[in-house]
């Protein structure tokens, strides 16, 4: 019997026979047989139903209530009849609505773009073109923003952006006569934010690209030499296309991750100077929610924010795997019909 | 175009790859490089293609030293064992793939493709993916694509190992035979002395980075130079005796525990009064005889064409091919007859022929 058929038919036969003493059967063929594979399922099914799907609907239906800390306790949110799509009426209405759609597009396509999909797929082509230790240890250096504490990591950002004569950065362009001396973060918060994520989200991208070229055979490399291609058009015609899988995987992975992160730019900005500087969805989702100016936290309205969030994702990724071609990526190799 | 290597050595830190290896390749010649894995031959090919840099020592490209000539500039073909077939690129794709690099226009390089691809027999299949042709198809396709753009030199590092053994014996003929018509100079590496005999002018046989002989296939059978060769190239490998050579009443004999055989004059002349000497000679040279060395057939081998008898003489062992019609059986005891003119002498020390010595 194949492997496949023996799991289409779950739980019944063993994958593996295991062999008890004296033809009685052992505690684990018996709860095989009692609860199938059921039983093997249960812990995380418990785990994702808990903590992902359960909330998932909590935060959907929210989204139609009015619930915030002034009602708390006595608006029945759960009942249908307490239910509208006022909050998202409310979100398109808001000014600033559109100035932070804008800062979002504009965080996650910069960063994705400029660190996550390209600084990674560069490093990852330098380190392993080069000796192996030596591209190793610059790989390491690049782990550190990620394993570097947020709150400290965001600290010394902060003390390279510090105004004159503390800050490392004006400590370089005052004497050289460039800018004022003030507070760069002040000044241009944007490319801080997008250098402050994007140092930590290139090493992702960093990682798998680099296994996937690692795992390209060496002869391909060598042929390609031979066929007569230079380093560069080796990697297009032959590198890139061998790691498309990864690259879709890391794009869309990482386009999913900016969306929804905003600890960083709370930490740096807090979504400002100003009003909305440097706000993006997600941090809005969590002002309104959770850390209201005003002290009282509209969780309905919050959780709308998040939910229209989920729905961008969404759209994003199908669009990702539409114009990689998915489908193909997935097929089934066709050495099995000849 | 011709190729010379010359004091040609690969070191990585103390790993030596190949050591000061010297040959040099007429224009239009077949050469084998043929040794165990791990002799270097693979290694002194890669420094040829332009993928490995020489740590010392120059390869010539007819009159140009081309050492840190990048493998684009030095117009040769590949071959490789696992063929490197671009996955994502279907058989013309692969094929033009050295032509699109040099930008040869599209329908020239439409048509030049077309033609290899005829030639090679695959001209059908080329809408396919490496994935969806057999093992003799993709290795056609990877020769196509070693011969499209009209190399110099033509490459191929154990080309047919991969194939399964009736189709090895055919892709050997053809590839042969391509390789003869086009009049392109050929490097072949290969573990397979077969198909180095078969296929090659001249074989370099290479044993831990050094060239142990580089010699015609039907010298380096009769008149090898060194005991490595004797006992690789051959199949079954060449028998080998200790035994010291004297002279006794006029004729020369080798002689040891249950053993003594006369030994043609002109071996004997070199080899009697030098202590132990190894006397080799190869299974077919030994004939079953009414006189001679005595011994006992220990097991009898069936090979189809001849039995393949391995015979116990006193400590040693020796296999010797024997005509199927004799009906040998295991147990029995035979006597062979060991006089002949091809037997070998070599030196215990240097492991050199004692009769081919340069």
């Amino acid at each position: 019997m194949s492997l496949a058929s023996r799991l289409k038919r779950g739980g019944a036969p063993p994958l593996f026979p295991t062999h008890s003493k004296g033809g009685m059967p052992s505690i684990g063929d018996r709860l095989r047989s009692r609860f199938g594979s059921y039983g093997f399922l249960a812990p995380a099914a418990v785990l994702v139903t808990l903590f992902f799907f359960i909330p998932v609907v909590i935060i959907l239906v929210l989204s139609f209530s009015d619930l915030d800390a002034a009602n708390f306790g006595t608006l029945q949110w759960w009942l249908p009849e307490n239910w509208s799509l006022d909050n998202y009426a409310k979100i398109f209405n808001n000014k600033f609505f559109p100035k932070i759609l804008g800062n979002t597009a504009f965080y996650v396509v910069s960063t994705l773009t400029l660190f996550n999909f390209s600084s990674a797929l560069i490093i990852a082509l330098l380190t392993t073109h080069v000796e192996r230790r030596t591209g190793f240890f610059f790989r390491v250096l690049w782990l550190l923003p990620r394993l570097t504490p947020s709150v400290i990591y965001i600290m010394m950002w902060q003390r390279i952006a510090a105004r004159a004569p503390h800050g490392i950065l004006n400590q370089l362009l005052v004497p050289l006569g460039i800018g004022t001396g003030g507070n760069l973060l002040q000044a241009s918060p944007w490319p801080f934010v997008i250098l402050v994520n994007g140092m930590i989200g290139a090493s992702f991208g960093m990682v798998i690209f680099t296994s996937a070229i690692e795992a390209i055979p060496r002869d391909y490399m060598m042929a390609s030499k031979v066929d007569g291609a230079s380093t560069l058009q080796t990697i297009r015609y032959v590198i890139l296309p061998a790691i498309k899988w990864p690259i879709l995987f890391v794009i869309t992975y990482q386009t999913l991750s900016l969306l929804t992160s905003f600890e960083q730019i709370m930490l740096l900005t807090d979504g400002g100077p100003g009003l909305y500087h440097t706000e993006v969805w997600a941090l809005t989702a969590y002002h309104r929610a959770l850390s209201n100016y005003f002290g009282n936290n509209q969780w309905g309205y919050g959780a709308a924010w998040a939910v229209i969030l989920v729905i961008i994702g969404v759209i994003a990724a199908s669009i990702y795997m539409r114009v990689f071609k998915f489908d193909e990526l997935v097929e089934e190799p066709k050495i099995d019909l000849l | 175009m011709k190729v010379k290597l010359e004091n040609l050595s690969k070191r990585w830190g103390k790993v030596v790859g190949a050591d000061h290896i010297n040959l040099d390749i007429n224009d239009g010649e077949f050469v084998a490089f043929l040794g165990p894995s791990g002799c270097g031959k693979t290694t002194t090919l890669l420094m040829v293609a332009g993928i490995y840099k020489p740590t010392e020592g120059n390869i010539w490209f007819d009159n140009q030293v081309v050492n840190y000539m990048t493998p684009k500039d030095r117009n040769i073909g590949m071959v490789f064992q696992s063929y490197a077939l671009y996955p994502h690129m279907n058989v013309f794709q692969n094929i033009s793939y050295p032509l699109k690099l040099k930008k040869v226009p599209k329908n020239d390089m439409r048509e030049r493709a077309q033609r290899v691809a005829d030639m090679m027999g695959i001209g059908h299949l080329m809408d396919r993916r490496p994935a969806q042709l057999s093992g003799g198809q993709q290795q056609r396709v990877a020769l196509g694509r070693a011969l499209v753009k009209e190399p110099q030199l033509l490459l191929f590092d154990e080309p047919l190992s991969n194939l399964d053994a009736r189709l090895r014996l055919s892709m050997r003929g053809e590839i042969k035979r391509l390789v003869i018509e086009l009049g392109i100079t050929a490097i072949y590496v290969t573990h397979d002395q077969v198909e180095a005999m078969t296929m090659a002018d001249r074989i370099a046989v290479m044993k831990e980075g050094k060239l142990q002989a580089y010699d015609p296939p039907d010298e380096l059978y009769d008149q090898p130079r060194t005991l490595f060769v004797a006992g690789f190239v051959g199949n079954p490998p060449m028998n080998f005796l200790e035994v010291e050579v004297s002279r006794k009443n006029g004729d020369y004999h080798a002689h040891r525990e249950k053993f003594d055989a006369i030994v043609p004059t002109e071996q004997g002349e070199k080899t009697a009064g030098k202590g132990n000497v190894i006397m080799g000679i190869r299974p077919e040279d030994i004939t079953i005889s009414d006189e001679g060395v005595g011994g006992e057939i220990y097991v009898v081998e069936p090979l189809g064409r001849d039995d393949l008898v391995t015979v116990q003489i006193g400590e040693a062992i020796v296999h010797v091919l024997a005509d199927p019609v004799l009906g040998l059986k295991m147990g029995q005891n035979v006597t062979l007859d060991f006089s002949t003119h091809k037997v070998q002498f070599f030196d215990p020390q240097t492991e050199k022929s004692l009769l081919w010595a340069e």
